[in-house]
Formats: C-alpha cells, sequence, structure tokens
C-alpha cells in the first residue's frame, strides 16, 4: 500500500514538473512591477498578462523611503514604480528615472489636465499620474460625538491612548507643522523644533505609530482617532463600515498624488509603457479606482464611476471639494534639510 | 580517508566566507568611512559616525535597549528553569510529548505570533474584551514597554529551557541518590549539586535569549506601537528611511561589539564550571 502512494506521488510530481517546463522554454518578456501594498485590483494584472504575453513580476513596498532606499542601493532591476510627488522631484534630480514616451501612451488624454504639468514633474516627462488624494483625520463617531475639522483634536487629552499616528516622518510632522500654522515643507529649523516639540508632547496620550495596521485597529475599535491618507476612509466604506469618518481639518492638510515612472536602468521600457497605457485605458483605471479606493486622476474613468456610484464621487474622502483643496498643500523634496528632519523624527521616538 | 573528509569542510567555508566574512568586513568599512555610498571614489576614511553615537539620545536608546533585554532574559531564567526541570523529571514516554508541546509554537512564524499578541493585547482586544465579559477592569498593557518584554519573553523562551532541559537531562539520577544518602535535603540536592551542574545550560540559554532580545526591532515597533524605539529600530531606519549607511554601520558594529563582551563576561562564569558537561547547541 505504502509503495503505491509512492509511486502516485512520484507520478504527479513528474507530471507537475514537465508541464512547467514549456513556460522556462518560450523566453517571455518579464516586467517587473513595484507597488505598494493593496494599490492596485490585481485582476488587471492577470488580464494585461493575458492580452499582451507579457508576464508581470509584482512586488510590494510600504513607504515611499523603502522603495527609495531599495533603488539606491543598486542591482535592482524594476520596471514601473509608483512614488508620490516628493520623491519623483528627489529621483529626477538624481537621474533616477526614465523619460517616458507620451506618444506610446494614447490613453494619456484621460488625465485630467489639473493633473499635468505640477510643479514636482513641469514637463510631464517622467511620471503619469495614478492616484491622489489627501491626508486627514479618520475617527469614530460612536466615540467622538464633536466635529473633526482641527488638527488640535489629536492633541486632545479625552481621548488619551485611542489616537493613532503614522510612522511616517513627512506626515506625522507636517501635521504638527500645520497645527502650528507653518508649511508642511518649512525649512525653518525653528519652526521644525516647535513642531517636534509639539509632538513629544503629544506622545504620552497617543498609543502609537503606525502604518498598515491603521485601518485593522479602527474597524476593531481599539482608537477613536487616527492619522491616515484618505484612500483608508474608502477602503473602510466599501467593506460596508459606516461608524468610521473622514475629515481634512481648517488648518489644511498634505495633497499628495502618486505615479506610475519608470525607472532609469529600466530594461523593458516599451513594456512599461504599455503598462501604463493599460491602467489608463478608462475600464482599467475605474475598475482600479474602485477596487482599490483613491481617487482616480482618470476623466472618462470618473464619468464612469459617476454613473455606477454617484455618492461616491460626492464624498469629501474620495474627491475633495475645490475649497478643501485650497487649503492643502503639495509635499516638495526638503533637500539639504532632509537630515534635519531625520534627526528631529528620531528624537521624537527615542523621546 | 582522514584527508579526504577535509574537503568536505571546503563548502562550509565558502559558505562563511560568502556570508558572514564579506558581509561583515563591508559593514566595518562602510561604518568608518563617509561619503556617498553610492560613489565608492568618493568615499574617504572618517569616524564620523562612531562620534554621532556619543550623544545622549542614542545612548538612552542602548541603555534602554540592553535593560529591556536584560529583563527579558531574567524572566526567560525564571520560567523557563522550573519548566526545564520539570520536562526533565517527567517520566521518559511524556518527555517527548510535552517538549512537543513546547515547540510547536516555533514553527509558526514568529511575525504572525506577535501579530497574534497584538489582537490579544490591544486596547479593545481579546484580553480586554474578555475582562469586560467578567466584570473586571480592563487593562493598558499594548502598547508599552510591559508589551514588549511580554513579547520578547514569549518569543525567545524555548531558547532558554531547550539547553537548560539537555543538560538536565544529562545528570545521572545516581549522583542525586548519593546526594541525598549523604544527608542532603531536596533544596541543598538542588543547590548544591543540579544547579552548579545546569550552569553551562543556563549559560548557552541566557546568550540565546539575550542577543535576540537586545537586537529585535519587530517585537518592539509592534507591541511597543512604535514608541519603543531600541536599537534594532534605530539601526533599521538608518538603512529603510534616512538612507544613512555609514551610521548604520557603525551601530551594528558598537552593537556587536557590546554583545561580544557580555558573551566574554558570560564564557568567564561558564569557565569556572568546566566539570558541568559540554557545551551545548
Amino acid at each position: 500500500m505504502k509503495k503505491f502512494f509512492f509511486i502516485v506521488i512520484t507520478f504527479i510530481l513528474l507530471v507537475m514538473a514537465i508541464a512547467t517546463l514549456p513556460g522556462c522554454g518560450q523566453n517571455r518578456v518579464v516586467l517587473n512591477v513595484f507597488n505598494w501594498g493593496d494599490y492596485i485590483d490585481r485582476d488587471l494584472i492577470s488580464k494585461f498578462e493575458k492580452e499582451t504575453g507579457i508576464k508581470v513580476n509584482y512586488e510590494l513596498y510600504d513607504t515611499n523611503e523603502s522603495m527609495l532606499a531599495k533603488l539606491e542601493t543598486g542591482g535592482t532591476y524594476y520596471d514601473l514604480i509608483f512614488p508620490s510627488d516628493y520623491v519623483i522631484e528627489e529621483m529626477i534630480a538624481k537621474g533616477m528615472l526614465a523619460k517616458i514616451d507620451l506618444s506610446n501612451i494614447p490613453n494619456y488624454q484621460y488625465i485630467e489636465s489639473r493633473f499635468k504639468n505640477l510643479d514636482y514633474d513641469p514637463n510631464n516627462e517622467y511620471s503619469v499620474p495614478y492616484f491622489w488624494g489627501t491626508l486627514g483625520i479618520l475617527y469614530n463617531t460612536d466615540m467622538v460625538t464633536e466635529t473633526v475639522n482641527s488638527w488640535d483634536i489629536l492633541w486632545d487629552e479625552k481621548y488619551s491612548g485611542k489616537i493613532l499616528m503614522l510612522d511616517s516622518m513627512r506626515d506625522t510632522i507636517g501635521v504638527a507643522l500645520k497645527k502650528l500654522g507653518y508649511s508642511v515643507n518649512s525649512t525653518n529649523t525653528k519652526e521644525i523644533e516647535e513642531a517636534k516639540n509639539l509632538l513629544i508632547q503629544q506622545k504620552p496620550i497617543i498609543n502609537g505609530y503606525y502604518v498598515d495596521e491603521i485601518v485593522d485597529m479602527m474597524i476593531n475599535g481599539d482608537a477613536a482617532l487616527a492619522l491616515t491618507w484618505s484612500g483608508s476612509a474608502m477602503d473602510i466604506y466599501w467593506q460596508g463600515i459606516d461608524n468610521i469618518q473622514y475629515a481634512v481639518p481648517k488648518e489644511g492638510a498634505n495633497l499628495w498624488f502618486d505615479c506610475m515612472a519608470i525607472p532609469a536602468n529600466s530594461q523593458h521600457k516599451k513594456e512599461a509603457e504599455m503598462f501604463i497605457n493599460f491602467m489608463l485605458d478608462p475600464e482599467h483605471a475605474y475598475q482600479n479606482t474602485e477596487s482599490v479606493g483613491y481617487a482616480t486622476p482618470n476623466r472618462a474613468a470618473l464619468e464612469l464611476l459617476k454613473e455606477s456610484s454617484p455618492e461616491v464621487v460626492e464624498m469629501e474622502a474620495y474627491y475633495p471639494s475645490e475649497e478643501v483643496l485650497q487649503r492643502c498643500e503639495v509635499f516638495v523634496d526638503l533637500g539639504s534639510v532632509k537630515e534635519f528632519y531625520n534627526l528631529t523624527w528620531t528624537q521624537i521616538l527615542a523621546d | 580517508m582522514k584527508n579526504k573528509s577535509k574537503y568536505l569542510a571546503y563548502p562550509y567555508v565558502i559558505w562563511m566566507a560568502i556570508f558572514i566574512v564579506i558581509p561583515l568586513v563591508l559593514v566595518l568599512y562602510y561604518s568608518f568611512t563617509s561619503g556617498n555610498i553610492h560613489d565608492p571614489g568618493s568615499l574617504k576614511f572618517s569616524v564620523e559616525s562612531y562620534g554621532k553615537f556619543f550623544d545622549s539620545l542614542y545612548l538612552n536608546i542602548i541603555i534602554k535597549s540592553f535593560w529591556l533585554a536584560f529583563l527579558s532574559t531574567v524572566l526567560c531564567l525564571l520560567f523557563g528553569y522550573p519548566v526545564a526541570f520539570i520536562i526533565s523529571r517527567a517520566k521518559m514516554k511524556h518527555r517527548g510529548l510535552l517538549l512537543l508541546f513546547f515547540l510547536v509554537p516555533i514553527w509558526m512564524n514568529f511575525l504572525l505570533r506577535t501579530y497574534a499578541w497584538m489582537a490579544i493585547l490591544s486596547p479593545n482586544g481579546f484580553l480586554n474584551r474578555v475582562l469586560e465579559m467578567i466584570g473586571l477592569p480592563t487593562l493598558a498593557i499594548m502598547p508599552g514597554q510591559k508589551a514588549v518584554v511580554l513579547g520578547m519573553v514569549y518569543n525567545f523562551l524555548p531558547f532558554m529551557v531547550l539547553p537548560i532541559y539537555t543538560v538536565l537531562a544529562k545528570i545521572d539520577k545516581n549522583v542525586l541518590e548519593a546526594a541525598m544518602d549523604l544527608g542532603a535535603n531536596g533544596l541543598i540536592t538542588f543547590v548544591r549539586v543540579i544547579l552548579p551542574q545546569t550552569i553551562p545550560g543556563i549559560v548557552s540559554g541566557v546568550t540565546m535569549v539575550f542577543m535576540p532580545a537586545v537586537s529585535t526591532f519587530v517585537i518592539s515597533r509592534l507591541l511597543g506601537g512604535g514608541k519603543e524605539l531600541l536599537i534594532g529600530n534605530l539601526i533599521e531606519q538608518q538603512f529603510t528611511v534616512h538612507r544613512d549607511w555609514h551610521f548604520g554601520s557603525a551601530l551594528s558594529i558598537i552593537l556587536m561589539v557590546m554583545i561580544l563582551i557580555s558573551m566574554a563576561v558570560m564564557s568567564k562564569v561558564d569557565a569556572g564550571n568546566e566539570q558541568g558537561g559540554a557545551a551545548l547547541w
């Protein structure tokens, strides 16, 4: 009996091994995509593979800084990355991005004009907008009954132990700067010191600094308030939970754009451009924005979303009004002041 | 035959060279240079990174890391020794099963187990819900140092129990009987006969718990809510956030030297008990 099983198992393994062999022989082009976690509808990747015959190797990162750290080390082979505004600026300056040939991307026409020619890439040479959104406060309406319209609430001792901050240097320091009435891009060391003291003063009453854990902790009722990006709110909304809301404080916040870009050392630039074009197709961009939850810069996809779920386009978390956008600032690369921010961030965490 | 068997060690030597010696040399090199890491030509000798370390900011982080690791090691020893003792005194046929119960959790990934503790200890987590249900006040353990120490003790306890168990199991029953016959009571037998013989096990247990505890960054990040910055987190941040390889390397070397010193001290303790039996692991 035992012998019989061994023969069967050996046979199955042999068949499996042979079945996978033809895949090796064909020499298919492999496109290496490096993206944030939970930031694409995976069905679209399969569809792209099926339509083009290109194999997609998909890898993940969690912050702009860790992506940059990995790319800077060298020896990477990524063909497509999804950096944010201020990082694009830094990467262009360091010659880390390849120029994108827009004539290969006819679907670029669907990008709303207000997402073109932005400061971080003034001539649209290196990046194509993917998603955009704001930074704001997520709050549980069962625990927070007052109106949430100011960053001050994150310093309110009433919510001691029930506040989550972002384990992301620029965002968390940016909020303290905004609360003090300064710019999120402040390079004035006195202002940054003030922001630091404000965050150290806040530390005893917060639960902690997190990134990926925030949504789960909010849903679980572990916290009342959380600093986070707009898409997290939409993620919660699509899960059908209605006691968690999102607000962008009156002092203003960060407005951000995540883009598709091609690293300078990419071996498959043409295929990467095909992928960008594929993602910009109105149907695909619509499917993606609905699945991921972040706002699309694609005009035609937005029209489709307006037809299928008009209430979503009305939501501040998905599509902030012009009035909200007026209050927001886009991050810029800090250049040499970055070191000072790094030190400040360590001092805050170590205190 | 003797000469041929020597060749069998070559793959291991090559392995050591590629994955241990070369990386260590690189870490040492980066720690003593400054400049742009991606342009090897621009690197210059410098002790700047080591100088940076002598700032109360970083010294406090290292003191805290050693203190928490020390605390976890002591707790592991206090909990681990009795457990090892009980298992080694159990009937032969039960021993395997008892050890298995102790080892099964380590088969699961360490990260998953730490996430599980988050779900148990979080403000609205399993523990607090149970406490609420039976009408007791809730606890605010996580995030905080208590949760970090708990996570360390939980994760590293098997590394304390196993070496001590191995030594205990090797103690000859006749020796214990002889002690009893010569008039020693249970306590004296333990203190004067059993304990001295288990010191090598304790030493390797302490080293194996202390080293991962002092350099951990995952436990402190998850259970400390990112508020408890330890030396491990500081090193990780130099590479993933701040992109300062020189300082990150210098910190790693400093940590390594401090661990080596503590191990040297431990082996001094061990040397005084040569008769205790072979070293473990």
